[in-house]
């Protein structure tokens, strides 16, 4: 594997060497900043496009096809569109709350960004705490939602941030308390890195014996729920609330809504990925030591994207397939059943870790 | 709970949360407006405002000739037009004792349920997208294509057909029409299973819709619902069975009764209702006899004086023509019974005390056109 | 039940109800207005059962404007038309006998002018309330808005 520290070292070591110290760490964040915006926009692009394209495929129709090759300016021509379309708000917003909101789903989620590594080394802010620091800046996003909801001034709008707010800060239980700190268990780190580095023997999915399949499951359940997805849609709700929290947003701010969306799925599924399948390590199977070599040559932000697209893929066949809850039976999900199981789980994780049965 | 609220300890303010729902709204179907009064998410009362498309169709009929009133009709529920044309032509058909030949009769009983078919698609793909469940309604749509192409080559048009006159029909069936309608069946045969895979076994479906909205048998029948909004609380109500018109005593077909009486029951009576259309039509189709496709009348009909009621069952329900003829050429009074003017009044009832993503549910389940409930 | 049976059944219940069963479709009935609430509760109520009421049509005969009612059995399958008339436009509501009145009555109320006695929600229901007239009458005139043949 390739350690991403000797490039991003050497330039490190350059800036060093032309500029005083307060100028790198400047021009690092500047840099680092630059990056993951484009890296940001590109994302919120592809997953668009490959949303669509596979809403096609699943519809039996093509999705988009005109723009560019296979359709792929597509979504280029709609953010273009979205740039210079009016801002139309309402007159009795609150204005100030009005415009802060989207900033506060999109910083979360560029602030979740950060601590995700693409590859050996390659993580923006490689901290000892990188799961629990994300687990708690993403949930900064649901304040972005129920500001909007509220300061739209709108009963519809309100009444999908309601819905919004009860379901991630429940959601947030299961997903953050009990399923990802039942891996934590089994890893013994909080470091993004050193959890993929421990799955160099096998995937703690399949390491973990039945735990950690109970814990994965239950991760993608309230991973669709906290990025308000079908069949947990609710905040959006098209049949029934319009368009819920962001219905008064138009044009740009819209858009930051939408990319928000699209990235929180990547970020979820990104987890996922370094959590239970083995982050940016190859594919590795027992014994077949030709097949493994080869693997090995396929660099490790290749296969974390490789990974990371089946689980998006997982999460959009969700979409296109169930229809979508109401309120109680979300929570009624959550309270009486995800939370007891993942709990009860984190015990049983616990025990197996304790009596050393991973393999 | 009255309107405001204050709480004499900490005088907190409570007051009712009325939101309107529509006229422009995803899940209204058309320019249907409720005022909904909730208490947080519960309903506590809904209130139809209509009269967004009322078009005044009942004084339109007033002034113009029979012949010309059978194209209006099209325009209260556009997708079970051809039901609607029948209606008024068998009730002038009836009252001016004019006989039309079997052929005519079997033409238009399968391009009835070949309408009651496109209809119960749309339905299913539009109450899929209700809940939440996005694809149906392409699947949907991709079935009812093939009928609204069967349609646009025998009639002219695909969802205003405007085939039916007084005495018969616009004009002959088209040569290839029983070969596509047979290719149609053998499709449909296939892509109805696969509707029940994908939505009506569903687990999230069944729950969003089992126990939602119940409507008791009394109910049902004391705020005049008809159709198969009705037949999922157990009432008969067929009107192809109970007073049947056109080809449907001369055919073999179930009336779907269910039980239960609610949302889920009626999304099933629809269900099996399709099957059940598609039998009618297998029955009809190689039979159909030859003989004239119209009776000649004159270009002006003058129905008796009296007054004439005819109904048939539209995909929604019970369509009724009444008219009060002074001798003219145009009706004294013409009064169309509309199936979804019906349904709407009991929908205050069923949907008390659920939530707002019930409501929507319901009022799919009761399958609502909005024209239709306007006029 | 037949027509004459049911002709039989009715006349004991009240006076003043005139009969029509030659020459029409259905057996129709016409009652004072005094009468219709009480005949409305003996007809859902009793022997005939037509618990189903299917139609309601506000009708303007020229002289006085009144309403038509067919009901149903979904017992026995007869259908009868109840024919009520009005000089004053005043009738009264049967919302609590047959609910599907409620709309249909506003419906009358806003196209030909009628009013209920006790209905609970009397208003305009398809125009807008500040609408002048009541465009199901003969004698409403709409220059605008209507094309005279």
């Amino acid at each position: 594997m390739y350690d991403f520290s000797k490039i991003t070292g050497a330039i490190h070591n350059w800036l060093s060497s032309i500029m005083p110290d307060l100028g790198v760490i400047i021009t690092e964040w500047v840099l680092i900043g630059v990056v993951f915006l484009a890296f940001f926009a590109l994302l919120g692009l592809i997953l668009v496009y490959a949303e669509r394209r596979i809403a096609g495929f699943f519809q039996f129709r093509l999705g988009p096809n005109r723009v560019g090759p296979f359709g792929m300016f597509q979504t280029v021509a709609d953010t273009v569109k979205l740039l210079l379309k009016e801002l139309v708000g309402t007159k009795e917003a609150d204005s100030f709350l009005y415009n802060l909101a989207p900033y506060f789903l999109i910083i979360a989620a560029l602030m979740s960004m950060a601590v995700i590594p693409y590859g050996f080394n390659l993580v923006a802010y490689d901290v000892n705490i990188g799961l629990f620091f994300m687990m708690a800046v993403s949930s900064i996003g649901v304040i972005g939602i129920l500001l909007a909801g509220w300061s739209s001034n709108n009963k519809y709008s309100m009444i999908g941030a309601i819905r919004s707010s009860a379901i991630i800060i429940s959601y947030e239980l299961s997903l953050g308390l009990s399923s990802v700190l039942a891996m934590v268990l089994l890893a013994g780190t909080l470091n993004m890195n050193e959890i993929v580095m421990s799955q160099q023997a096998g995937w703690w999915l399949f390491r973990g014996h039945i735990p950690a399949i109970i814990a994965f499951i239950v991760f993608i359940i309230t991973g669709t729920a906290e990025t308000n997805r079908v069949p947990f849609d609710l905040t959006e709700a098209e049949s029934e609330l319009g368009a819920g929290f962001h219905a008064e947003y138009s044009g740009i701010k819209f858009a930051f809504f939408f990319l928000a969306e699209f990235v929180n799925m990547f970020i979820i599924s990104a987890i996922a990925v370094t959590v239970f399948l083995g982050g940016w390590l190859p594919i590795h199977i027992p014994f077949w030591d030709g097949f493994n070599g080869i693997m090995d040559y396929i660099p490790g932000p290749i296969w974390f994207m490789i990974k990371t697209s089946i689980v998006i893929f997982i999460l959009m066949w969700f979409r296109w397939t169930f229809p979508r809850l109401r309120i109680d039976q979300v929570l009624t999900l959550e309270w009486k059943y995800l939370l007891p199981i993942s709990l009860v789980n984190l015990i049983l994780m616990a025990f197996v870790v304790m009596m050393g049965w991973v393999f | 709970m009255t309107t405001t609220e204050i709480d004499n300890n900490t005088g907190l303010v409570t007051q009712e949360y009325k939101i309107n729902m529509g006229p422009q709204h995803p899940a209204a179907h058309g320019v249907l407006r409720l005022v909904l009064t909730l208490n947080g998410e519960i309903i506590e009362k809904v209130e139809p405002d209509l009269g967004y498309i009322h078009r005044g169709i009942e004084k339109m009929t007033e002034r113009d000739t029979y012949k010309q009133i059978v194209h209006l009709t099209d325009r209260l529920d556009y997708l079970s037009s051809h039901i609607n044309n029948e209606a008024v032509c068998l009730a002038v058909e009836n009252a001016l004792e004019i006989e039309v030949s079997d052929r005519v009769k079997v033409i238009r009983t399968i391009i009835g349920e070949l309408t009651r078919l496109a209809s119960h698609q749309l339905w299913w793909g539009v109450m899929g997208m209700d809940i939440g469940a996005l694809t149906t309604f392409m699947y949907a749509f991709r079935d009812r294509e093939l009928i609204n192409d069967i349609m646009e080559e025998t009639c002219g048009t695909r969802l205003t057909m405007n085939y039916n006159k007084p005495g018969g029909l616009m004009f002959d069936i088209h040569p290839n029409f029983q070969k596509r309608v047979k290719e149609f069946i053998k499709q449909f045969k296939v892509s109805l299973p696969e509707y029940n895979t994908l939505l009506s076994g569903n687990v999230i479906f069944k729950k969003r819709l089992q126990g939602i909205g119940y409507m008791s048998k009394e109910d049902a029948i004391a705020y005049g619902v008809s159709g198969p909004s009705a037949r999922g609380s157990n009432i008969s109500c067929d009107v192809r069975k109970i007073h049947p018109y056109s080809a449907y005593d001369k055919v073999d077909f179930k009336e779907i009764l269910i039980e239960g009486g609610d949302s889920y029951d009626r999304y099933m009576v629809r269900m099996f209702e399709m099957e059940e259309s598609m039998k009618i039509i297998e029955q009809l189709i190689d039979n159909i006899p030859e003989g004239d496709f119209e009776t000649k009348t004159s270009a002006i009909l003058k129905l008796p004086k009296g007054e004439y009621y005819q109904k048939v069952e539209s995909a929604r329900g019970e369509f009724g023509v009444f008219i009060v003829s002074d001798g003219k050429k145009s009706p004294y009074r013409m009064k169309f019974r509309s199936p979804g003017f019906a349904n709407l009044s009991i929908l205050d009832k069923i949907s008390r005390g659920h939530k707002i993503a019930d409501l929507v549910a319901i009022m799919s389940s009761l399958d609502f056109v909005i024209p239709d409930i306007d006029r | 039940m037949t027509n004459t049976e049911l002709q039989t059944l009715m006349s004991s219940w009240m006076d003043g109800l005139e009969f029509a069963d030659e020459g029409v479709q259905h057996l129709t009935i016409t009652v004072g207005k005094e009468n219709l609430r009480n005949l409305m509760l003996k007809l859902r109520d009793g022997e005939g059962a037509f618990d189903y009421m299917f139609s309601l049509t506000a009708v303007d005969w020229g002289k006085e404007r009144g309403m038509v009612y067919h009901l149903e059995s979904t017992k026995h399958r007869h259908i009868i038309v109840v024919h009520v008339t009005t000089d004053d436009e005043v009738l009264d509501s049967i919302h609590d006998i047959y609910p599907t009145a409620i709309l249909n009555e506003r419906e009358a109320f806003d196209l030909m002018g009628i009013t209920f006695n006790g209905h609970p929600d009397l208003r305009r229901l398809f125009l807008q309330d500040d609408w002048v007239g009541h465009p199901l009458r003969k004698d409403y005139v709409d220059e605008a808005n209507m094309i005279v043949r």
